[in-house]
């Protein structure tokens, strides 16, 4: 086996066709180990990076204008091989199945296997702050995340057993349950509920660039190929 | 109340020396709240729509958000007479036929129409002046609100006077209902202008120019550190065409909305989705030719000098 240096750093998109994409940059800029960052709108844009942030804003319009500036296909062969998070809309697109979509159904990109349902606790006036406890996150539950929920989607169904609970909602908010998962991870793919871009905590966007470097590492050992399911497809576990 | 103004979190570079905690615990409509969902809007277009058809259409167009009203602003400017909050069916029938966010206007000063949009679960309240103003003193006090408020700015005292009465979100004024992106121009490059003073005065200056600006003081002096102002700030009255668009967001603001330049031209789904595009590739000018092309009829328009004093919507608000 060859010896392969670890990345110091990594170069990071952040797909940049509407939203809060400017707020996930000025984040990154906090951190050490990432080396640049990239507001990307092209598919040579993509080809240049490393990891992507999928950010909040509507998942609606970032579908469609990623569809009719030519990028959509290009994007779903990025987050079947790279490291990529999604934000709120993004963890929608990054979703192989959603609920409550526009009428004619809603394009994913997909890659997770979970169901997310959009607008879980329903209009602006329902969109919240709270603190959550997120194990390998938060160092101890009095030590919380602040995450802001607007117009948020949340996960109702999780169908594979590589994806990984990050969060839970932690308290009931009206109709839905405190065990309502807001967090996963499966793979080199991370999705939250809530916007980390939107407050001045900075540890969810390190934990996905130390993230991004392990997978970029252990791709290159070779130890660990991870594929992805794609929808209704059936691939294999990885070994 | 005022006083306790936050910038909404990385809305420019953070600085380490100032790192608020959020203390909440599930709490509904704080101002992080508020100003998030302004946030999730930026980089997109926000289209005017008469009912559920015009909706679905901006919708598909890939609008951030649909603006609900009874008549679109050239409509207004027609048939004259007193313009009102719309029907709160007519509000429902296009939130039922959507999922993104839906907003609506109320009259400048008229509380108890935002108190109805806010019992019918509206996202966004935009405290305008295209409708016929209720108040000729008062602004609607939107600390009061659960719903975040937009409003319009001709520059950059009249935007700090909204802020501090609570608005999440500004929009440059423009002239309405003319498809003459003139004034809209004249006062995003007023609020570009005056930022740029305030940031290079010393503390004293910037207490005069408070003054005179008849800002207050910790909201301006927040501006002026930031160069850019301390909510989102899309752009509003007059955008017809991509260009438009583009050129407003080159001019600095964060999106913009349009009114009756979609549903005023010859082929709305087209245009609807050309001024999309053209928001998300503003800086390339190859792209706004492309999407520019041969998209029909652009809604007449209307010449600023022809109005009289009395027809010009961005007078309204103090």
């Amino acid at each position: 086996m060859n010896f392969i240096e670890r990345p110091k750093q990594i170069s990071v998109g952040v797909l940049a066709l509407q939203g809060a994409f400017q707020e996930h940059i000025h984040m990154l800029q906090s951190i050490p180990k990432v080396s640049s960052i990239l507001p990307v709108r092209t598919a040579e844009q993509l080809r240049s990076i490393d990891a992507l942030i999928i950010p909040g804003g509507e998942s609606t319009t970032i579908a469609l204008v990623a569809e009719h500036s030519g990028i959509w296909e290009n994007l779903k062969e990025f987050v079947r091989q790279k490291p990529t998070w999604g934000t709120c809309a993004g963890m929608i697109l990054l979703a192989n199945e959603a609920n409550n979509t526009k009428k004619g159904g809603q394009k994913l990109l997909g890659g997770l296997d979970i169901k997310v349902n959009r607008n879980q606790f329903g209009s602006q006036i329902d969109s919240f702050e709270s603190l959550l406890h997120i194990p390998q996150i938060t160092s101890s539950p009095e030590d919380p995340f602040p995450a802001v929920f607007i117009r948020a989607p949340t996960i109702s169904t999780i169908n594979s057993l590589e994806v990984e609970i990050l969060a839970k909602l932690g308290h009931n908010v009206d109709e839905t349950d405190a065990s309502t998962v807001v967090a996963v991870k499966q793979g080199h793919l991370l999705a939250t509920s809530f916007h980390p871009e939107l407050t001045n905590d900075n540890r969810i966007h390190k934990y996905f660039v130390e993230h991004a470097i392990n997978y970029i590492v252990s791709g290159q050992n070779g130890k660990k190929e991870i594929s992805l399911k794609d929808g209704n497809q059936n691939t294999q576990k990885p070994t | 109340m005022s006083e306790n103004f936050t910038v909404p979190a990385n809305l420019t570079r953070i600085e380490n020396d100032k790192i608020p905690k959020v203390s909440h615990n599930g709490v509904i409509a704080t101002f992080s709240v508020k100003t998030g969902l302004a946030q999730n809007l930026k980089n997109g277009v926000i289209m005017d729509v008469i009912n559920a058809e015009q909706a679905r259409i901006a919708e598909e167009a890939g609008a951030a958000a649909v603006m609900a009203l009874e008549r679109v602003p050239a409509d207004i400017r027609k048939e004259g007479g007193v313009s009102r909050m719309s029907d709160p069916k007519m509000i429902r029938e296009i939130r039922e036929a959507v999922t993104i966010p839906v907003m609506a206007k109320v009259r400048i000063g008229h509380f108890v129409e935002a108190q109805i949009l806010e019992a019918i679960g509206i996202d966004f309240i935009d405290e305008s002046e295209v409708l016929t103003p209720a108040d000729e003193q008062n602004h609607i006090n939107k600390h009061n609100f659960k719903i975040p408020f937009v409003c319009g700015a001709k520059n950059l005292g009249e935007a700090l006077r909204r802020i501090s009465e609570g608005a999440a979100m500004m929009r440059t004024k423009g002239e309405a209902g003319t498809g003459n992106i003139v004034e809209a121009v004249r006062h995003m490059r007023t609020i570009n202008n005056e930022i740029r003073r305030a940031s290079a005065m010393s503390e004293e200056e910037l207490f005069s120019y408070a003054k005179e600006l008849q800002a207050p003081y910790h909201l301006l002096k927040e501006t002026a550190k930031l160069k850019r102002l301390p909510v989102v700030n899309f752009s509003a009255g007059g955008v017809a065409t991509p260009a438009d668009a583009a050129l407003m967001m080159q001019l600095g603001c964060d999106g913009v909305f349009v009114g009756s330049g979609i549903f005023k031209s010859g082929d709305p789904a087209k245009r609807a989705k050309a001024i999309v595009q053209a928001v998300t590739h503003y800086d390339d000018p190859k792209i706004i030719a492309e999407v520019s092309e041969d998209l029909g009829e652009a809604m007449v328009g209307i010449n600023i000098d022809t109005l009289q004093d009395n027809q010009l919507m961005a007078k309204r608000g103090w």
